[in-house]
């Protein structure tokens, strides 16, 4: 062998095919890769061209923002009528209470800013201390949004849930329903799983009892039936009865998330913390349940965005959430004929929320499942 | 043998009767004193509960009743339920047909190899799923097809069908000669059995010779061929009733009301974004292998997807889709915001306002969508032990 | 779990304990909590909408606030609570709201079946339709076969119903849950027709996007008397709403109005006019109010007709002559004697 004669160079790396890489390439790979995938391409910018210009014309191009009145939108119909949206947010937002005493408006800007503020940390990956943020954000916050928006105290005068409306009222109750609903379900889903036969017979019957009927009827039942299953005086309004009703009816979902995780529990850890002598209570509280609620979060969080999307729902029985007041407020003899923007704003601001939570539980998901795979 | 002598509250058995026995308990004294504080509050109240109003005769009248003849002055209480129950049926089916059409196809179209078609099936998904439904009902209702679409006189016409303001009226065959229609129905029925039978035949053959035949191609074919060629022979038994403008409305023909129209639209949207993710996801479970195994072995890419890809993936697909089945029945009891006559509307609404016997009146809707909720797990059950059959 | 259910019944009990100590009356109940709470629609103008500054207004809510005036001796304290045709008299049995004041009709089963009592009219209606102008309909007669728009769970619905049985014609009832989705359904071309009560149909002409294009048909199909609702079993109670009621009606019959009260409580001739403005007599006492109950319902709220010039005069129903005209004046509002 020769070997001194040969020496191994090494060659400069070669760059790629040009037909292989940059934006010609891709487009090629992912809009004209064969005769149909072309023809697709060419009706997908048909459609595009079709609709989309006259979209963007009617909504940002020639759309009013400007005025504080109606006869800026009716000499200009080309475009949206933002003007309405500007005039009417705070009463969208927040309800007509707040927004007509301009000296409260404060207290929902003050609910809603802590929850940002809490929430935003919360769904950062690198936050430190998440499990404090979480628990003040299932335990304090409560508190602070009863303190504020609710007042009574501090001298701050007391608003009736009766006077809620727009956006808070719809986060309150979706709000009230994940923070009521998680203990309950989590009960809901030991008892399902549990050994006892009654008490497994019950939590069944409960949940499906709950899960096979519309919220429609429970809200009908909650606004008509409910002041009659209680002693007389004792009387709620009936943005607690829709709670009450809405609680009962996410609890039934949030038992069925919770069974999801508690069935990917490996058995073998129950049975090592028998072993060790730990009684029913221990063993869930210490042992399973830790890691159960740790993977049903996406699940969990999927059940909160059908309630919050739900919540709309109490429209019907005459609350003024989010959807009823941009109805109205369309409705009115100001603004009578822009409903499109009326609920395009609605609409946006349910997709705003619903789509983050849903990229969160996602990202999450994938998270949770390339841990599980690690193992 | 000292473990015998386990003190009393520590056995388990013991421990766990006196729970059971007290939750029993307890839940049974709470659910009757409701019992006992509704009965007291309704006779404070003065409000008499009784079922003596199901043979009432209504006195308000359902526009829309396509099984059941509505007749005012007749018509009583309990038949109002059984069309109002009817009427979510037919709301149910339509959406669940349209929705699972249109899903499956956006589904597909999410995974496409084209960029643009999967991102336009992506935001198609993102939008509509993301919206609450009773917005995106009235939206269209209210905002699009109420304010856009032109009164009866001034319809849109698409051949035998009319598009106005009222909804969408269809002609409907009606049957003009007994006996010949019943021979007719009796051919496409023989025509199907034949091709069923044609079917297993190939089948056959396929595993025997590896022969295979475009069996559903031929099948389709020959059963219309044979089912027009005998409606020719047997001189049209069938009519057509095409509807026609008369003063006010269209008469004749079949009707969707716009509310049905709207709410058939919205359910079908909707649900289509959540049963495409659902198809999106069982054809992304099948792992890249399958695929390639398919190809190696030389199958045709139509023989992939149906025997290979689609077996597979319905197995994911299908289970999370009987229950979006079950959401859309459900989720059609929002048709009461645009005044389509179901079973909340006319029952938990209307007859709950003029009779006033709300508990009767909710507790039967209850109950109804209770059934359709355990035949929804009935159906579940069947199908997930057929296939852990299957799966071996 | 046992823990948390013995938690639960514990709460239970609370409650119960806590219903032992509801008031007696509902004067007590709501003399003490300071409010009056007072169900009204929320959306009919005219009847009770909320104004520009978000204050609710028109002819229903005027009584809450002439009765919150009688009351308190403040028009201000008032909870208007916004409810649908459907929960109204379960809102108002439950003793969730202390009166209804929200355009209800007055009819025996309602009556007599629910637990609650009538006391008198604030607004005297009847049902009619609105067509289109360019619809060349003269009468209701006109209507066979017509698309009829209508807000459901309404006595309207029933009175339809039976009107078109009774001429042997057909219709489609089109239905909405509320008056402002029929305005849309007529609007949108859902249907030929929409029915309500006259004065309903004034408000909802009035808002839609051309009144001049909407007429009235001159059948007027029903007797529809509007008026608060009390619960049953209060009858205290009772003659306060009616009589806050009656003493607008009979203030406007003697002349005293807000401008001119004052002045008439500080020098009335009239022994009738004294015993209104609490310059004689109990009135007040007899009710368990104050001696100027009456006064300061007219001195805040205005007696009937400046309720009615300033509510529903707008909507463009005129009242000279019309059944909710005085007795003396050709209609039919008669109010009896404060005395």
């Amino acid at each position: 062998m020769a070997d001194s004669t040969l020496k191994l160079k090494k060659l400069p790396d070669r760059e790629p095919p040009e037909n292989t890489i940059g934006w010609i390439a891709w487009i090629r790979d992912n809009l004209f890769s064969s005769a149909t995938n072309t023809l697709t391409t060419l009706i997908f910018v048909y459609l595009f061209y079709l609709y989309i210009p006259p979209f963007i014309e009617w909504a940002i191009i020639n759309a009013n923002i400007s005025g504080t009145d109606r006869s800026v939108c009716d000499t200009n119909k080309s475009g949206a009528c933002w003007t309405f949206i500007k005039i009417r947010l705070e009463q969208l937002l927040f309800g007509l209470y707040f927004a007509s005493n301009p000296e409260q408006t404060w207290r929902p800007i003050v609910a809603f800013s802590v929850f940002g503020m809490l929430i935003i940390p919360l769904v950062i990956d690198k936050t430190p201390h998440k499990k404090w943020l979480l628990i003040a954000l299932l335990t304090l916050y409560p508190l602070l949004f009863i303190c504020v928006v609710y007042g009574g105290v501090f001298g701050i005068p007391v608003s009736d849930t009766g006077q809620w409306g727009g956006l808070l009222l719809t986060f309150a109750l979706s709000f009230v329903g994940i923070i009521v609903a998680l203990p309950l379900g989590i009960l809901l889903a030991l008892g399902r799983r549990s050994e006892m036969p009654i008490v497994k017979m019950m939590s069944v019957t409960y949940i499906e009892f709950w899960r096979g009927t519309p919220l429609i009827t429970i809200l009908f039942m909650a606004s008509v039936m409910l002041p009659l299953f209680f002693p007389s005086g004792v009387d709620f309004d009936k943005v607690v009865r829709a709670m009450i009703g809405i609680t009962l009816f996410q609890s039934a979902y949030t038992a069925e998330a919770v069974r999801g995780g508690l069935q990917a529990i490996d058995k073998g850890q129950n049975e090592a913390a028998m072993a060790l002598g730990m009684g029913y209570w221990r063993r869930t509280i210490l042992i399973v349940l830790p890691q159960a609620l740790k993977i049903s979060i996406p699940s969990i969080v999927n059940t909160f965005i059908a309630l919050f999307k739900d919540t709309s729902l109490v429209s019907i029985i005459g609350l003024l959430d989010l959807l009823k007041m941009a109805q109205n407020s369309s409705r009115s003899l100001d603004w009578n004929g822009y409903d499109i923007e009326g609920y395009l704003f609605a609409g946006f601001v349910f997709w705003i929320f619903c789509y983050g939570m849903s990229s969160y539980s996602q990202k999450l998901e994938r998270k949770l499942d390339t841990d599980r795979r690690a193992e | 043998m000292k473990s015998t002598t386990i003190p009393l509250h520590r056995n388990p058995k013991l421990r766990s009767f006196v729970v059971q026995a007290s939750l029993l308990l307890l839940v049974a004294y709470a659910l009757f004193s409701v019992y006992q504080t509704t009965v007291s509050n309704l006779e404070e109240r003065g409000i008499k509960t009784s079922t003596s109003f199901f043979d009432e005769v209504a006195p308000f009248k359902v526009g829309y009743s396509p099984f059941l003849e509505f007749k005012l002055g007749e018509t009583t209480y309990i038949e109002v339920f059984f069309i109002g129950v009817l009427n979510t049926l037919l709301v149910a089916v339509l959406g669940i047909l349209a929705a699972t059409v249109l899903g499956f196809f956006i589904g597909i179209m999410r995974t496409s190899q084209n960029w643009l078609a999967s991102k336009c099936a992506l935001f198609y998904v993102e939008t509509f799923r993301n919206m609450p439904l009773l917005l995106q009902i009235m939206f269209w209702n209210f905002a699009i097809f109420l304010a856009f679409l032109p009164p009866p006189k001034q319809s849109i016409e698409m051949g035998v069908f009319f598009l106005n303001s009222r909804g969408l009226h269809t002609p409907v065959p009606f049957i003009e000669n007994h006996l010949l229609s019943t021979i007719w129905f009796g051919v496409i029925f023989a025509s199907f059995v034949g091709t069923f039978v044609f079917a297993k035949w190939s089948k056959k053959r396929f595993e025997s010779t590896g022969k295979s035949l475009p069996v559903f191609l031929i099948s389709l074919s020959s059963i219309i061929t044979v089912s027009y060629i005998t409606f020719v022979i047997l001189g049209s038994p069938l009519g057509i009733d095409i509807p026609v403008l008369g003063k006010f409305n269209f008469k004749g023909g079949g009707q969707l009301p716009l509310p049905l129209f709207s709410l058939w639209f919205a359910l079908t949207i909707y649900t289509s974004a959540f049963i495409a993710e659902n198809v999106r996801a069982g054809i992304s479970s099948i792992s890249k292998g399958q695929v390639e195994a398919a190809r190696s072995i030389g199958l045709t890419r139509t023989q992939m997807v149906k025997m290979i890809i689609l077996p597979q993936a319905l197995r994911v697909v299908i289970p999370p889709t009987i229950s979006q089945y079950l959401n859309l029945t459900k989720n059609s009891s929002l048709a009461i915001a645009v005044g389509f006559e179901e079973v909340v509307a006319v029952w938990a609404n209307i007859s709950l306002n003029q009779t006033g016997q709300a508990l009767i009146i909710i507790a039967m809707t209850i109950v109804f969508y209770e059934c359709c909720s355990l035949f929804t797990s009935f159906i579940l059950n069947i199908y997930n032990k057929r296939v852990q059959i299957t799966e071996r | 779990m046992k823990k948390i259910t013995s938690l639960l019944t514990g709460v239970a009990f609370a409650g119960i304990a806590f219903a032992n100590a509801a008031y007696a009356t509902t004067l007590e109940e709501v003399q003490s909590r300071g409010e009056l709470r007072c169900g009204v629609d929320g959306g009919v103008a005219g009847f009770s909408a909320p104004n520009d500054a978000g204050k609710m207004v028109g002819i229903d809510a005027s009584v809450c606030d002439a009765v919150a005036a009688a009351v308190f001796g403040d028009a201000s304290k008032v909870t208007y609570i916004p409810l649908t045709a459907a929960e109204r008299f379960t809102a108002l049995t439950a003793g969730e709201i202390d009166m209804v004041s929200r355009n209800t009709t007055h009819t025996l089963t309602r009556d007599a079946t629910l637990g609650v009592n009538f006391t008198y009219y604030n607004f005297i209606d009847g049902q009619g339709f609105m067509v289109a102008k360019d619809a060349g309909l003269s009468s209701v007669k006109d209507l066979d076969g017509a698309s009829i728009c209508v807000q459901t769970g309404t006595t309207t619905e029933l009175n339809m119903a039976d009107y078109f049985r009774n001429g042997g014609m057909d219709f489609t009832p089109v239905g909405y849950s509320t008056s402002v989705q029929t305005r849309e359904g007529l609007e949108g071309g859902a249907c030929d027709a929409l029915t309500s009560d006259a004065s309903q149909l004034a408000a909802i002409r009035s808002e839609t996007a051309d009144p001049n294009a909407w007429t009235m048909l001159p059948e007027i199909i029903s007797k529809e008397p509007l008026g608060p609702v009390v619960r049953q079993g209060d009858d205290q109670w009772m003659d306060i709403v009616a009589w806050t009621l009656y003493a607008l009606i009979n203030a406007e019959e003697l002349g005293i109005t807000s401008a001119n009260v004052d002045a008439m409580k500080a020098d009335s001739p009239n022994p009738s006019v004294g015993r209104i403005v609490g310059s004689e007599g109990e009135t007040g006492a007899n009710l368990g109010l104050s001696q100027d109950w009456a006064y300061n319902a007219i001195k805040q709220v205005g007696n009937y007709g400046e309720i009615y010039e300033r509510t529903v005069e707008p909507l463009g129903i005129p009242r000279a002559g019309s059944v909710n005209d005085l007795w003396t004046r050709g209609g039919i509002l008669y109010a009896p004697p404060v005395r």
